[in-house]
């Protein structure tokens, strides 16, 4: 177990190695001078370069370089111009929102993705085979804003069967005790049942949209890993020894035919991490997407830089869960590690 | 199941078998007209190249064919009981616990990411050959009786940590663990190496021997099945083409087709050098205008007689030839 | 190419879906050409008068804040749609089909450069790159082509390095060495022609990410600016008045974007079941 987590970590250095040059390059390439911008519009030629100094921008580039590795260790991302507050913390108080959403998306996406691709399999060429396919080709093919705003529309405005996508908790409801900063949590442990209904009804929308554009790559895997596990020979074994269909198709197809849809878990938190941006910008959920977004509008970079790094480090460790995930359900790569 | 297994009891008695494939280059009629029975304790050998018929003659009576594959006409008697009339919950009842199958290729006929001992297990529990509880007991004792050394460690094996033999005597033991009364081994030494063949083939023999199994051996070797085999059905293209007591068989085959096969397996009698191979291939059997002897495309001793339904003909002490002109 | 012809036919009459792409995929061709001869009106002419109009016989597609026609508009931004995704995808086929097949051909340290680079964007949630450099390199339209390209490089990469790999040792590439042509010849003119088809496949499945991607970009504001006329910002401008009520300003160009996006994913699947029936799923 440790010798697994061990391995799988190593594989993941090369990647945090790889996002940190990236993101540094992305810095240094920031349009116009930095400096210029971080001294303000009405600065001096002295003062511009005072900050240059100051920054560190007159340094050769690979002495930059570690400047900023030690930035980060210190886990300074710089200053944001429009609020002046450290982009750090700034992140750290949204990410909750943005991870509560994000999570709630990924659920809802695997709990209608597997069982559906799970019956295209098993009936294959019938109704729900079709429905399947319709589906998963319908929902990438969906642009995640314009299913957000549509659903808005019908559900809010039409019928009012939804709050106002406004954010995560509707203005006259107070957010519930901060524990894990889960709204859905927190208002749960602390029986703060209004609050969690109300976080609940504001999450459902945004949720569903991208839960939509992420369950196609899911439903499309199980369905074709289904079918090629339904066809192999110890499937056959178990029918000849007379094994229920229940136990065939769960306890001996199913937990074969997860293992490559857990490896599709990589690119379904690609897409969804991006699909995110783009749903708190239609919700206003006051997540780290929004917040880039709006630093984008007033070119306040920090924070953009800020965030990029702060989604591809979650992306690496994310990728790293679902590797040891996948060791941890397959007996071939636990026992070999 | 417990009476004293005797002499000329079919276990099973196949009648009249056509099994056909829906494809999308055409109707493959797969089977045609097959009969033959097993006796209780009896171990038959059904013979023939691949394509022949044999796997799919034992997935019918199993009823675990592909979607594709349609039983058009025959019965399957079993126990009293047309296996093919059953419906899928009776016969699934039936599979495992009256009737077991081995398959060939072990390390993939097993579940990959299940503990050796929980799928011996399973089948013990689904058939009420134990409970919950002592499964795993009874699991262990099934692996001491297929001779797997160290069983108790063995049992939390994953396939992949075992060898190819290690493999086919766990599916030996899922097969045998609720003492069926026929065991259909589809050949079970594919793919294992010589010294291991005579090993797992020994054991099939004697535990079926043990319980008064009546044994189904599908093979294309047909040493191995003179060897093993107390009768051999030969099938060709779907069809059986002769059936007879493995001695009678090889002390002379009637039909020109088990000749054929006969002169092309080394054995004893035959060296390498003279081995024939048999000319011609399986005839397409999605061609709507098959002969009625499937063979008589190949057959040097063909007559327009040929063209006419076969007939059954009793040529011996239970040796039978689908033939006009048999030798 | 005869019974590639006829190969087609067959999985056209199979998959009749297939066959409805083709003609929305000539429609919309026919769009980004002829868009702007056909509008009905000037996409850029504001009309305060005629401002939030509902849909009607003059203005089908209703009229925005601005009282500009929607119709319009949406059918103007085919050709600026259309033209991001076709540059960038093919900025990534030649950046990725050229590393790839190198990587492949050649093994060693060109293999390891190159899977290195892929890897690391792959790295990245690929939308969240995209956004980062755009905002890095400037806010232009030639960014989003340029950041489409790359996050999708990785996949070409990766196909034309595997699809090279089979291929090195193949008989006719032997045959093309030993009639004395020099490695690159070898690779630019016999190996890279050889995975063209595959590409191909990669490349109408790649369209409609593209499409998305560059539409999502603009969604939040990066790239195009208004009031250039392009679906993704269109629908931007919409979402601030689907609260209250008005609904069309971002339903048609989203939709014509949604129909767009399908249209490609659509044509890749029965592209790829006519090249290379392999790859079905």
């Amino acid at each position: 177990m440790l010798n697994l987590l061990l391995s799988r970590l190593a594989t993941a250095i090369p990647s945090i190695v790889g996002v940190v040059i990236v993101t540094f390059i992305l810095t240094r390439m920031l349009p116009g001078d930095p400096a210029a911008y971080f001294a303000g519009l009405a600065a001096s030629p002295q003062a511009i370069a005072e900050i240059r100094t100051k920054l560190g921008l007159d340094k050769p580039l690979p002495e930059q370089f570690v400047a900023y590795i030690g930035d980060l260790l210190h886990g300074n991302l710089g200053n944001s111009l429009s609020t002046g507050q450290p982009v750090v913390t700034e992140i750290a108080t949204r990410l909750p929102a943005s991870a509560e959403l994000t999570l709630f998306a990924l659920i809802l996406a695997v709990a209608i993705a597997i069982p559906l691709g799970v019956l295209a399999a098993v009936k294959q060429g019938t109704w729900i085979d079709h429905t399947c396919r319709i589906v998963t080709t319908a929902g990438v093919s969906l642009p995640v804003f314009f299913t957000g705003l549509l659903f808005a529309y019908v559900f809010y405005y039409l019928l009012q069967w939804a709050p106002a996508p406004t954010g995560r908790l509707d203005v006259f409801l107070s957010a519930p005790t901060h524990i894990t900063g889960f709204y859905l949590i927190d208002s749960a442990l602390t029986g703060n049942l209004e609050a969690f209904w109300g976080a609940l009804s504001q999450l459902a929308l945004p949720a569903i949209s991208m839960a939509i554009f992420s369950l196609a790559p899911l439903a499309r895997m199980t369905r074709g890993s289904m079918l090629a596990v339904l066809g192999s020979d110890f499937i056959r074994t178990a029918r000849a020894s007379g094994l229920s269909p229940r136990t065939v198709v769960f306890t001996y197809a199913f937990r074969n035919a997860v293992l490559p849809v857990i490896t599709t878990l990589g690119m379904v938190f690609s897409f969804l991490l991006g699909a995110n941006v783009l749903i708190e910008t239609v919700f206003a959920w006051p997540g780290i997407g929004l917040y880039a977004v709006n630093a984008l509008i007033t070119s306040d970079y920090a924070p953009v830089q800020g965030f990029v790094l702060t989604m591809a480090v979650l992306y690496v460790v994310l990728n790293l869960t679902i590797d040891f995930l996948y060791g941890l359900v397959d007996p071939r790569v636990r026992l070999d590690s | 199941m417990t009476a004293v297994p005797a002499l000329s009891v079919p276990a099973l008695s196949v009648e009249d078998l056509s099994v056909e494939f829906r494809t999308r280059s055409g109707v493959v009629k797969v089977l045609e007209h097959v009969c033959f029975s097993v006796d209780k304790g009896e171990t038959v050998a059904l013979v023939g190249e691949s394509g022949s018929g044999k796997s799919v003659t034992a997935f019918a009576v199993m009823g675990i064919l592909d979607a594709a594959g349609k039983v058009t006409s025959g019965r399957a008697m079993f126990g009293g009981a047309d296996l093919l009339a059953l419906s899928e919950h009776d016969l699934a009842e039936q599979r495992g616990r009256e009737l077991s199958m081995i398959f060939q290729n072990p390390r993939t006929a097993l579940n990959p990411i299940r503990r050796v001992g929980r799928q011996i297990a399973d089948v013990l529990v689904r058939h009420g050959g134990a409970t919950r509880n002592d499964a795993p007991r009874a699991a262990i004792e099934m692996l001491k009786k297929v001779r797997i050394p160290d069983p108790e460690r063995r049992a939390e094996a994953y396939p992949f940590e075992l060898s190819g033999g290690m493999c086919q005597r766990i599916m030996i033991a899922i097969a045998l663990a609720c003492r069926p009364a026929l065991l259909i081994a589809d050949e079970p030494t594919t793919g294992l190496d010589v010294t291991t063949q005579a090993v797992i083939m020994d054991l099939i023999g004697e535990l079926a021997g043990e319980a008064g199994m009546a044994t189904i051996f599908i093979t294309h070797d047909l040493a191995l099945a003179a060897e093993y085999c107390d009768r051999i059905v030969v099938m060709h293209a779907g069809h059986i083409v002769e059936a007879a007591p493995g001695r009678d068989l090889f002390a002379y085959a009637r039909h020109p087709y088990s000749a054929k096969l006969l002169a092309a397996t080394p054995g004893e009698t035959v060296s390498l050098e003279q081995m024939a191979s048999i000319p011609g291939g399986l005839p397409d059997l999605r061609r709507a205008d098959l002969p009625a002897c499937r063979y008589s495309g190949r057959c040097e001793r063909r007559l327009d007689q040929c063209a006419q339904p076969l007939p059954q003909r009793t040529v011996g002490e239970r040796h039978v030839i689908a033939c006009w002109n048999p030798l | 190419m005869l019974p590639l012809l006829r190969h087609a036919r067959y999985v056209l009459s199979e998959n009749p879906v297939t066959g409805i792409a083709f003609g929305l995929f000539a429609l919309f061709l026919f769009a980004a050409i002829l868009g702007p001869v056909l509008a009905p009106y000037n996409p850029m002419q504001s009309n305060a008068a005629m401002a939030l109009k509902p849909p009607s016989v003059a203005h089908w597609f209703g009229t925005d804040q601005l009282g500009r026609d929607i119709f319009s508009r949406v059918l103007v931004a085919t050709r600026l749609d259309l033209t991001i995704a076709f540059a960038s995808v093919i900025l990534a086929f030649f950046l990725g089909a050229l590393s790839g097949v190198a990587a492949g051909y050649f093994g060693g340290w060109t293999d390891r450069i190159v899977g290195r680079l892929a890897d690391t964007i792959m790295a990245f949630p690929l939308f969240v790159l995209a956004m980062g450099i755009v905002a890095a390199l400037g806010n232009e339209v030639i960014n989003i082509v340029i950041a489409t390209a790359i996050i999708n490089f990785p996949l070409y990469a990766r196909v034309a390095r595997a699809e090279a790999n089979v291929r090195r040792d193949a008989g006719f590439v032997e045959a093309a060495r030993l009639s004395g042509n020099g490695e690159t010849r070898v690779l630019l003119g016999h190996v890279l022609p050889n995975i063209m088809p595959i590409m191909m496949v990669q490349m109408s499945l790649t369209m409609g990410y593209a499409i998305l991607n560059a539409a999502g970009l603009s969604f939040i504001g990066l790239g195009v600016r208004p009031p250039a006329a392009e679906w993704g910002i269109m629908v931007a401008e919409g979402a601030n008045f689907i609260q209250s009520g008005e609904w069309w300003i971002a339903l048609f160009p989203g939709a014509t974007l949604m129909l767009a996006v399908f249209c490609f994913n659509l044509l890749g699947d029965g592209l790829r079941d006519i090249i290379d029936p392999r790859m079905r799923t």
